[in-house]
Protein backbone atom coordinates (compact mmCIF):
# COMPACT_ATOMS: atom_id res chain seq x y z
CA UNK A 1 0.00 0.00 0.00
CA UNK A 2 2.60 2.64 1.16
CA UNK A 3 5.07 0.94 -1.80
CA UNK A 4 2.17 1.99 -4.35
CA UNK A 5 1.71 5.51 -3.13
CA UNK A 6 5.12 6.20 -3.12
CA UNK A 7 5.83 4.45 -6.74
CA UNK A 8 2.69 6.61 -7.71
CA UNK A 9 3.87 9.95 -6.89
CA UNK A 10 7.70 9.52 -7.59
CA UNK A 11 5.93 8.84 -11.28
CA UNK A 12 4.26 12.12 -11.05
CA UNK A 13 0.75 10.79 -10.06
CA UNK A 14 -1.18 13.93 -9.62
CA UNK A 15 -3.98 12.74 -7.53
CA UNK A 16 -2.19 10.24 -5.28
CA UNK A 17 -0.12 13.35 -4.46
CA UNK A 18 -2.90 15.77 -4.05
CA UNK A 19 -5.00 13.19 -1.70
CA UNK A 20 -1.30 12.67 0.01
CA UNK A 21 -1.37 15.95 1.00
CA UNK A 22 -4.79 16.68 2.13
CA UNK A 23 -4.40 13.60 4.74
CA UNK A 24 -0.74 15.49 5.78
CA UNK A 25 -2.58 18.47 6.38
CA UNK A 26 -5.56 16.29 7.95
CA UNK A 27 -2.91 14.99 10.07
CA UNK A 28 -3.72 11.36 8.99
CA UNK A 29 -1.03 9.32 11.12
CA UNK A 30 -0.82 6.85 8.24
CA UNK A 31 1.13 10.02 5.94
CA UNK A 32 4.01 9.22 7.97
CA UNK A 33 4.90 5.89 6.67
CA UNK A 34 4.36 7.22 3.39
CA UNK A 35 6.73 10.23 4.02
CA UNK A 36 9.55 8.37 5.74
CA UNK A 37 9.33 6.51 2.29
CA UNK A 38 9.11 9.31 -0.03
CA UNK A 39 12.10 11.06 2.18
CA UNK A 40 14.25 8.77 -0.25
CA UNK A 41 13.60 10.87 -3.44
CA UNK A 42 13.58 14.38 -2.17
CA UNK A 43 16.32 17.03 -2.07
CA UNK A 44 16.54 17.34 -6.06
CA UNK A 45 13.85 20.53 -6.66
CA UNK A 46 15.16 24.09 -6.34
CA UNK A 47 12.39 25.62 -3.41
CA UNK A 48 11.48 29.50 -3.85
CA UNK A 49 9.58 31.17 -1.50
CA UNK A 50 7.57 34.26 -1.96
CA UNK A 51 6.25 36.23 0.67
CA UNK A 52 4.90 40.09 1.58
CA UNK A 53 1.66 41.46 3.14
CA UNK A 54 -1.50 40.93 1.82
CA UNK A 55 -2.04 42.09 -1.71
CA UNK A 56 1.08 43.43 -3.18
CA UNK A 57 1.08 40.69 -5.61
CA UNK A 58 2.37 37.39 -4.70
CA UNK A 59 0.24 35.76 -6.55
CA UNK A 60 0.67 37.60 -9.77
CA UNK A 61 4.41 37.64 -9.71
CA UNK A 62 4.63 33.54 -8.90
CA UNK A 63 1.93 33.41 -12.05
CA UNK A 64 4.62 35.46 -14.19
CA UNK A 65 7.42 33.32 -13.11
CA UNK A 66 5.71 29.95 -13.31
CA UNK A 67 4.51 30.96 -17.02
CA UNK A 68 8.61 32.09 -17.78
CA UNK A 69 9.65 28.86 -15.92
CA UNK A 70 7.68 26.88 -18.24
CA UNK A 71 8.76 28.59 -21.49
CA UNK A 72 11.99 27.14 -20.64
CA UNK A 73 10.86 24.03 -20.18
CA UNK A 74 10.85 23.48 -15.98
CA UNK A 75 8.24 21.58 -14.31
CA UNK A 76 6.90 23.66 -11.55
CA UNK A 77 5.28 22.92 -7.94
CA UNK A 78 3.23 26.10 -6.29
CA UNK A 79 2.23 26.17 -2.58
CA UNK A 80 -0.12 29.11 -1.52
CA UNK A 81 -0.75 29.16 1.89
CA UNK A 82 -3.69 31.52 2.75
CA UNK A 83 -4.35 32.40 6.04
CA UNK A 84 -7.08 29.94 8.42
CA UNK A 85 -9.75 32.13 10.42
CA UNK A 86 -8.94 32.03 13.75
CA UNK A 87 -12.66 32.49 14.57
CA UNK A 88 -14.28 29.64 12.48
CA UNK A 89 -11.57 27.40 11.79
CA UNK A 90 -12.45 28.32 7.83
CA UNK A 91 -10.49 29.33 4.98
CA UNK A 92 -10.90 31.12 1.77
CA UNK A 93 -8.04 29.73 -0.40
CA UNK A 94 -8.15 32.30 -3.31
CA UNK A 95 -4.83 32.55 -5.06
CA UNK A 96 -5.24 30.01 -7.97
CA UNK A 97 -7.54 33.25 -9.63
CA UNK A 98 -4.21 34.49 -10.26
CA UNK A 99 -2.95 31.38 -12.02
CA UNK A 100 -5.76 30.04 -13.81
CA UNK A 101 -3.62 30.26 -17.12
CA UNK A 102 -1.44 27.48 -15.32
CA UNK A 103 -4.60 25.07 -14.26
CA UNK A 104 -4.52 23.16 -17.75
CA UNK A 105 -0.11 22.54 -17.62
CA UNK A 106 0.01 19.29 -16.34
CA UNK A 107 3.70 20.00 -15.37
CA UNK A 108 2.20 22.18 -13.25
CA UNK A 109 1.14 21.52 -9.76
CA UNK A 110 -1.25 24.26 -7.92
CA UNK A 111 -2.30 23.67 -4.18
CA UNK A 112 -3.83 25.92 -1.76
CA UNK A 113 -3.03 25.66 1.98
CA UNK A 114 -4.22 26.77 4.65
CA UNK A 115 -2.20 27.95 7.63
CA UNK A 116 -4.51 25.70 10.51
CA UNK A 117 -4.01 25.63 14.10
CA UNK A 118 -1.31 28.20 15.44
CA UNK A 119 1.14 25.40 16.75
CA UNK A 120 3.42 25.46 13.81
CA UNK A 121 1.19 23.47 11.57
CA UNK A 122 1.53 26.00 8.44
CA UNK A 123 5.29 25.09 8.74
CA UNK A 124 5.08 20.98 9.30
CA UNK A 125 2.71 20.32 6.72
CA UNK A 126 3.75 22.98 4.49
CA UNK A 127 7.16 21.06 4.82
CA UNK A 128 5.73 17.72 3.99
CA UNK A 129 3.89 18.87 0.89
CA UNK A 130 7.46 20.65 0.21
CA UNK A 131 9.05 16.86 0.45
CA UNK A 132 6.06 15.54 -1.92
CA UNK A 133 6.49 17.98 -4.74
CA UNK A 134 9.97 17.26 -4.82
CA UNK A 135 9.20 13.57 -4.65
CA UNK A 136 6.85 14.33 -7.81
CA UNK A 137 10.08 15.23 -9.71
CA UNK A 138 9.16 19.12 -10.21
CA UNK A 139 12.21 21.36 -10.70
CA UNK A 140 11.02 24.10 -9.17
CA UNK A 141 8.56 24.88 -6.09
CA UNK A 142 7.33 27.98 -4.90
CA UNK A 143 6.09 28.51 -1.82
CA UNK A 144 3.79 31.37 -1.55
CA UNK A 145 2.98 32.97 2.23
CA UNK A 146 0.97 36.43 3.69
CA UNK A 147 2.05 37.85 6.10
CA UNK A 148 5.40 38.95 8.12
CA UNK A 149 4.58 36.30 11.19
CA UNK A 150 7.40 33.71 13.02
CA UNK A 151 5.73 31.06 10.29
CA UNK A 152 7.26 32.87 7.54
CA UNK A 153 10.37 33.18 9.23
CA UNK A 154 10.49 29.62 9.59
CA UNK A 155 9.87 28.85 5.92
CA UNK A 156 12.24 31.11 4.95
CA UNK A 157 14.73 28.92 6.54
CA UNK A 158 13.63 26.08 4.73
CA UNK A 159 13.57 26.95 1.16
CA UNK A 160 16.60 28.27 -0.78
CA UNK A 161 15.42 31.74 -2.30
CA UNK A 162 13.54 34.24 -0.18
CA UNK A 163 11.57 36.62 -2.61
CA UNK A 164 10.10 39.91 -0.25
CA UNK A 165 7.65 41.26 -1.99
CA UNK A 166 6.74 44.97 -1.11
CA UNK A 167 4.59 47.37 -2.61
CA UNK A 168 5.25 51.75 -2.70
CA UNK A 169 3.54 53.81 0.12
CA UNK A 170 3.48 51.25 2.82
CA UNK A 171 5.53 52.82 4.92
CA UNK A 172 8.81 53.73 5.58
CA UNK A 173 12.27 52.09 6.66
CA UNK A 174 11.16 52.09 10.41
CA UNK A 175 8.26 49.79 8.79
CA UNK A 176 11.03 47.85 6.88
CA UNK A 177 12.94 47.40 10.23
CA UNK A 178 10.02 46.38 12.58
CA UNK A 179 9.02 43.75 10.10
CA UNK A 180 11.25 41.57 11.05
CA UNK A 181 11.34 39.79 7.45
CA UNK A 182 13.56 42.05 6.59
CA UNK A 183 16.73 39.54 7.58
CA UNK A 184 15.41 36.95 5.50
CA UNK A 185 15.03 38.56 2.38
CA UNK A 186 17.51 37.32 -0.34
CA UNK A 187 16.43 39.33 -3.10
CA UNK A 188 13.23 42.51 -2.12
CA UNK A 189 10.61 42.89 -5.09
CA UNK A 190 9.32 46.43 -5.21
CA UNK A 191 6.16 45.38 -7.23
CA UNK A 192 3.60 47.84 -8.47
CA UNK A 193 6.58 49.83 -9.45
CA UNK A 194 4.73 52.47 -11.56
CA UNK A 195 2.97 53.99 -8.74
CA UNK A 196 4.24 57.13 -7.15
CA UNK A 197 7.24 56.77 -4.27
CA UNK A 198 8.41 53.73 -5.77
CA UNK A 199 12.01 54.95 -5.83
CA UNK A 200 11.55 55.85 -2.23
CA UNK A 201 10.96 52.05 -1.42
CA UNK A 202 14.38 51.29 -2.96
CA UNK A 203 15.60 53.74 -2.17
CA UNK A 204 15.03 53.11 1.78
CA UNK A 205 15.31 48.82 1.02
CA UNK A 206 18.80 50.16 -0.25
CA UNK A 207 19.83 51.57 2.98
CA UNK A 208 18.40 48.89 5.24
CA UNK A 209 21.02 46.49 3.48
CA UNK A 210 23.45 48.95 3.52
CA UNK A 211 23.79 49.07 7.32
CA UNK A 212 24.22 44.96 7.12
CA UNK A 213 27.08 45.07 4.29
CA UNK A 214 29.46 43.46 5.97
CA UNK A 215 27.05 40.49 7.45
CA UNK A 216 26.01 39.68 3.93
CA UNK A 217 29.85 39.83 2.88
CA UNK A 218 30.41 37.23 5.14
CA UNK A 219 27.44 35.17 4.41
CA UNK A 220 28.06 35.58 0.43
CA UNK A 221 25.37 37.00 -0.89
CA UNK A 222 24.21 40.56 -0.61
CA UNK A 223 20.18 40.78 -1.01
CA UNK A 224 18.89 42.86 -4.57
CA UNK A 225 16.23 44.74 -5.56
CA UNK A 226 14.41 44.42 -8.43
CA UNK A 227 11.39 47.01 -9.31
CA UNK A 228 8.46 45.28 -10.86
CA UNK A 229 5.05 45.57 -12.81
CA UNK A 230 4.13 41.66 -12.47
CA UNK A 231 0.77 42.72 -14.10
CA UNK A 232 2.35 43.45 -17.25
CA UNK A 233 5.36 40.91 -16.81
CA UNK A 234 7.76 43.70 -16.13
CA UNK A 235 10.69 42.53 -14.05
CA UNK A 236 10.28 39.36 -13.60
CA UNK A 237 12.92 37.87 -15.97
CA UNK A 238 14.99 40.20 -14.25
CA UNK A 239 13.55 38.08 -10.87
CA UNK A 240 14.44 35.19 -12.18
CA UNK A 241 17.67 35.82 -12.99
CA UNK A 242 18.09 36.85 -9.94
CA UNK A 243 17.24 33.96 -8.59
CA UNK A 244 19.49 31.66 -10.65
CA UNK A 245 22.54 34.13 -9.21
CA UNK A 246 21.40 33.71 -6.21
CA UNK A 247 21.37 29.57 -6.50
CA UNK A 248 24.94 29.96 -8.36
CA UNK A 249 26.06 32.13 -5.35
CA UNK A 250 28.33 31.00 -1.96
CA UNK A 251 25.36 31.28 0.34
CA UNK A 252 23.02 29.17 -1.00
CA UNK A 253 26.11 26.97 -2.58
CA UNK A 254 26.55 26.54 1.40
CA UNK A 255 22.56 26.22 2.19
CA UNK A 256 23.07 23.16 -0.65
CA UNK A 257 26.17 21.70 1.43
CA UNK A 258 26.40 22.62 4.84
CA UNK A 259 22.91 23.87 5.52
CA UNK A 260 20.92 20.82 4.42
CA UNK A 261 22.21 20.26 8.40
CA UNK A 262 20.03 23.09 9.17
CA UNK A 263 16.65 22.54 7.72
CA UNK A 264 16.87 19.01 8.17
CA UNK A 265 17.05 20.33 12.15
CA UNK A 266 13.85 22.39 12.07
CA UNK A 267 12.09 19.91 9.80
CA UNK A 268 13.11 17.41 13.00
CA UNK A 269 12.38 20.53 15.81
CA UNK A 270 8.92 21.26 14.09
CA UNK A 271 7.93 17.85 13.96
CA UNK A 272 8.77 16.81 17.36
CA UNK A 273 7.42 20.16 18.55
CA UNK A 274 3.81 19.32 16.92
CA UNK A 275 3.95 15.83 18.16
CA UNK A 276 4.95 17.02 21.20
CA UNK A 277 1.98 19.71 21.57
CA UNK A 278 -0.66 17.44 20.19
CA UNK A 279 0.17 14.76 22.27
CA UNK A 280 0.65 16.49 25.39
CA UNK A 281 -1.54 19.62 25.30
CA UNK A 282 -4.48 17.76 24.81
CA UNK A 283 -3.99 15.25 27.82
CA UNK A 284 -3.58 18.27 29.91
CA UNK A 285 -6.01 20.74 28.68
CA UNK A 286 -8.23 17.46 28.55
CA UNK A 287 -8.34 16.79 32.04
CA UNK A 288 -10.80 17.57 35.26
CA UNK A 289 -7.66 18.71 36.58
CA UNK A 290 -7.63 21.38 34.03
CA UNK A 291 -11.01 22.67 34.66
CA UNK A 292 -10.42 22.22 38.41
CA UNK A 293 -7.42 24.84 38.22
CA UNK A 294 -10.05 27.49 35.43
CA UNK A 295 -12.26 27.44 38.55
CA UNK A 296 -9.46 28.03 40.80
CA UNK A 297 -8.28 30.94 38.75
CA UNK A 298 -11.47 32.41 38.58
CA UNK A 299 -11.99 32.56 42.37
CA UNK A 300 -8.53 34.02 42.39
CA UNK A 301 -7.49 31.05 44.81
CA UNK A 302 -4.72 30.36 42.26
CA UNK A 303 -2.78 32.36 39.96
CA UNK A 304 -2.35 31.31 36.14
CA UNK A 305 1.54 31.14 36.69
CA UNK A 306 1.28 28.64 39.28
CA UNK A 307 -1.18 26.98 37.50
CA UNK A 308 1.21 26.40 34.90
CA UNK A 309 3.99 25.13 36.93
CA UNK A 310 1.30 22.46 38.63
CA UNK A 311 -0.11 21.23 36.07
CA UNK A 312 3.21 20.59 33.82
CA UNK A 313 5.20 19.42 36.77
CA UNK A 314 2.09 17.31 37.06
CA UNK A 315 1.29 15.88 33.47
CA UNK A 316 4.68 16.17 31.95
CA UNK A 317 7.00 15.56 34.94
CA UNK A 318 4.59 13.33 36.84
CA UNK A 319 4.48 14.79 39.90
CA UNK A 320 1.65 14.50 42.04
CA UNK A 321 -1.54 17.00 41.60
CA UNK A 322 -3.44 19.49 44.10
CA UNK A 323 -5.28 21.68 42.29
CA UNK A 324 -6.42 24.16 44.98
CA UNK A 325 -4.88 22.81 48.36
CA UNK A 326 -4.05 26.15 49.77
CA UNK A 327 -3.90 29.65 48.58
CA UNK A 328 -0.66 29.97 46.86
CA UNK A 329 -0.36 33.51 47.42
CA UNK A 330 -1.85 35.79 49.77
CA UNK A 331 -4.69 37.87 48.17
CA UNK A 332 -4.06 40.83 47.27
CA UNK A 333 -7.47 41.82 44.89
CA UNK A 334 -8.71 45.08 45.56
CA UNK A 335 -11.91 43.98 46.89
CA UNK A 336 -10.42 42.03 49.62
CA UNK A 337 -8.48 44.53 50.49
CA UNK A 338 -9.15 46.34 54.27
CA UNK B 1 -7.25 13.65 20.30
CA UNK B 2 -9.71 15.83 18.02
CA UNK B 3 -10.39 15.33 14.69
CA UNK B 4 -8.52 17.15 12.43
CA UNK B 5 -10.42 16.57 8.99
CA UNK B 6 -11.85 19.28 7.47
CA UNK B 7 -14.11 19.83 4.81
CA UNK B 8 -12.42 21.23 1.57
CA UNK B 9 -15.08 22.76 -0.93
CA UNK B 10 -14.29 24.27 -4.45
CA UNK B 11 -16.66 27.03 -5.08
CA UNK B 12 -16.89 28.64 -8.95
CA UNK B 13 -18.43 29.88 -11.91
CA UNK B 14 -18.72 28.48 -15.04
CA UNK B 15 -18.72 29.66 -18.46
CA UNK B 16 -19.41 33.53 -19.48
CA UNK B 17 -21.51 33.82 -16.29
CA UNK B 18 -19.70 36.49 -14.48
CA UNK B 19 -21.54 37.29 -11.16
CA UNK B 20 -19.70 36.31 -8.58
CA UNK B 21 -21.42 37.78 -5.71
CA UNK B 22 -23.45 34.71 -4.99
CA UNK B 23 -20.36 32.75 -5.05
CA UNK B 24 -18.21 34.77 -2.94
CA UNK B 25 -21.21 34.84 -0.32
CA UNK B 26 -21.28 31.39 -0.23
CA UNK B 27 -17.36 30.88 0.02
CA UNK B 28 -17.82 32.90 3.30
CA UNK B 29 -20.54 31.47 4.77
CA UNK B 30 -19.02 28.23 4.62
CA UNK B 31 -15.64 29.88 6.12
CA UNK B 32 -17.61 30.72 9.05
CA UNK B 33 -18.69 27.31 9.41
CA UNK B 34 -15.43 26.49 9.04
CA UNK B 35 -14.93 24.76 6.32
CA UNK B 36 -11.91 25.23 3.47
CA UNK B 37 -13.09 26.85 0.30
CA UNK B 38 -10.75 27.08 -3.06
CA UNK B 39 -12.43 29.64 -4.51
CA UNK B 40 -11.73 30.08 -8.42
CA UNK B 41 -14.01 32.96 -9.55
CA UNK B 42 -15.76 33.39 -12.32
CA UNK B 43 -14.86 32.25 -15.96
CA UNK B 44 -14.26 28.85 -15.09
CA UNK B 45 -14.36 25.51 -17.61
CA UNK B 46 -15.27 22.55 -17.06
CA UNK B 47 -11.30 20.85 -17.43
CA UNK B 48 -10.39 24.14 -14.99
CA UNK B 49 -12.67 22.97 -12.47
CA UNK B 50 -11.41 19.20 -12.56
CA UNK B 51 -7.70 20.10 -13.07
CA UNK B 52 -8.32 22.20 -9.42
CA UNK B 53 -10.83 19.68 -7.79
CA UNK B 54 -8.02 16.74 -8.55
CA UNK B 55 -5.13 19.14 -7.54
CA UNK B 56 -6.83 20.76 -4.60
CA UNK B 57 -8.22 17.27 -3.83
CA UNK B 58 -11.63 19.03 -2.37
CA UNK B 59 -14.63 16.89 -0.85
CA UNK B 60 -17.62 18.86 -2.68
CA UNK B 61 -17.79 21.01 -6.07
CA UNK B 62 -20.11 23.85 -5.67
CA UNK B 63 -21.15 25.86 -8.39
CA UNK B 64 -22.91 29.25 -8.20
CA UNK B 65 -24.88 30.37 -11.78
CA UNK B 66 -26.30 33.35 -12.29
CA UNK B 67 -26.91 33.36 -16.09
CA UNK B 68 -25.19 30.00 -17.01
CA UNK B 69 -24.77 27.97 -19.96
CA UNK B 70 -26.36 24.55 -18.16
CA UNK B 71 -25.13 22.56 -20.49
CA UNK B 72 -21.71 23.12 -19.42
CA UNK B 73 -22.88 22.26 -15.36
CA UNK B 74 -23.70 18.65 -17.52
CA UNK B 75 -20.19 18.90 -19.38
CA UNK B 76 -18.44 19.20 -15.72
CA UNK B 77 -20.24 16.03 -14.69
CA UNK B 78 -18.72 14.00 -17.55
CA UNK B 79 -15.59 15.38 -17.23
CA UNK B 80 -15.82 14.19 -13.74
CA UNK B 81 -16.90 11.04 -14.53
CA UNK B 82 -13.72 10.31 -16.99
CA UNK B 83 -11.24 11.47 -14.34
CA UNK B 84 -12.31 9.05 -11.94
CA UNK B 85 -13.99 12.14 -9.60
CA UNK B 86 -17.73 10.60 -9.34
CA UNK B 87 -17.62 10.52 -5.46
CA UNK B 88 -16.93 14.29 -5.80
CA UNK B 89 -20.85 15.89 -5.21
CA UNK B 90 -21.61 18.83 -7.12
CA UNK B 91 -24.14 21.43 -5.50
CA UNK B 92 -25.58 24.42 -7.62
CA UNK B 93 -26.86 27.38 -6.49
CA UNK B 94 -28.49 30.46 -8.03
CA UNK B 95 -31.19 31.50 -10.58
CA UNK B 96 -31.89 28.27 -12.12
CA UNK B 97 -35.45 27.90 -13.96
CA UNK B 98 -37.13 24.85 -12.75
CA UNK B 99 -36.88 22.82 -15.93
CA UNK B 100 -32.93 23.49 -15.99
CA UNK B 101 -33.17 22.40 -12.22
CA UNK B 102 -34.54 19.03 -12.78
CA UNK B 103 -32.37 17.75 -15.89
CA UNK B 104 -29.32 19.04 -13.68
CA UNK B 105 -30.41 16.47 -10.85
CA UNK B 106 -31.26 13.77 -13.07
CA UNK B 107 -27.72 14.20 -14.82
CA UNK B 108 -26.24 13.78 -11.56
CA UNK B 109 -26.14 17.35 -9.49
CA UNK B 110 -27.14 16.54 -5.92
CA UNK B 111 -28.57 19.67 -4.67
CA UNK B 112 -29.77 22.80 -6.32
CA UNK B 113 -30.29 26.13 -3.51
CA UNK B 114 -32.47 28.15 -5.20
CA UNK B 115 -32.54 32.09 -4.52
CA UNK B 116 -33.01 32.84 -0.21
CA UNK B 117 -31.78 29.40 0.49
CA UNK B 118 -30.58 29.78 3.87
CA UNK B 119 -26.97 30.20 4.77
CA UNK B 120 -27.48 26.89 7.23
CA UNK B 121 -29.01 25.05 4.76
CA UNK B 122 -26.13 25.02 2.53
CA UNK B 123 -24.08 24.54 5.42
CA UNK B 124 -25.89 21.34 6.88
CA UNK B 125 -26.30 20.04 3.47
CA UNK B 126 -22.49 20.04 2.74
CA UNK B 127 -21.69 18.52 6.48
CA UNK B 128 -24.38 15.84 5.53
CA UNK B 129 -22.61 14.50 2.43
CA UNK B 130 -18.97 14.95 2.98
CA UNK B 131 -18.86 11.25 4.64
CA UNK B 132 -15.66 10.43 6.74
Amino acid sequence: MVNNTVKKIVNGDVMTAAKLIRDIDDQVPETREILKALHGYTGKAYIIGVTGAPGVGKSTIVDQMVRDLRLNGKTVGILAVDPTSPFSGGAILGDRIRMQRHSLDKEVFIRSLATRGQFGGLTQSTLSAIDVLDAMGKEYIIVETVGVGQGEVDIARCVHTTVIVVVPGLGDHVQAIKAGIFEVGDIFVVNKADRPEAERAVTYLRSMIGLAKKEFKNEGWEPSIIMAEALNNKGIIELLNEIEKHRRSKKVGDILVAGKRDSARIQLTEMIKSRLIEETLNRITGSPEFEKYLDCIMERTKDPYTACDELLSAMVFGLSLDPCSAPNRTSNHPDEKD
Amino acid sequence: MGDRRRIKVLISVIGLDGHFTGAEIVSRYLMDAGMEVVYLGIYQTPEMIVSAAIQESVDVIGISSHASNYDQIGMLLDLMKQNGLNDIPVICGGTIPRQHAETLLKRGVSKIFPPQSSSESIVNYITSIVKR
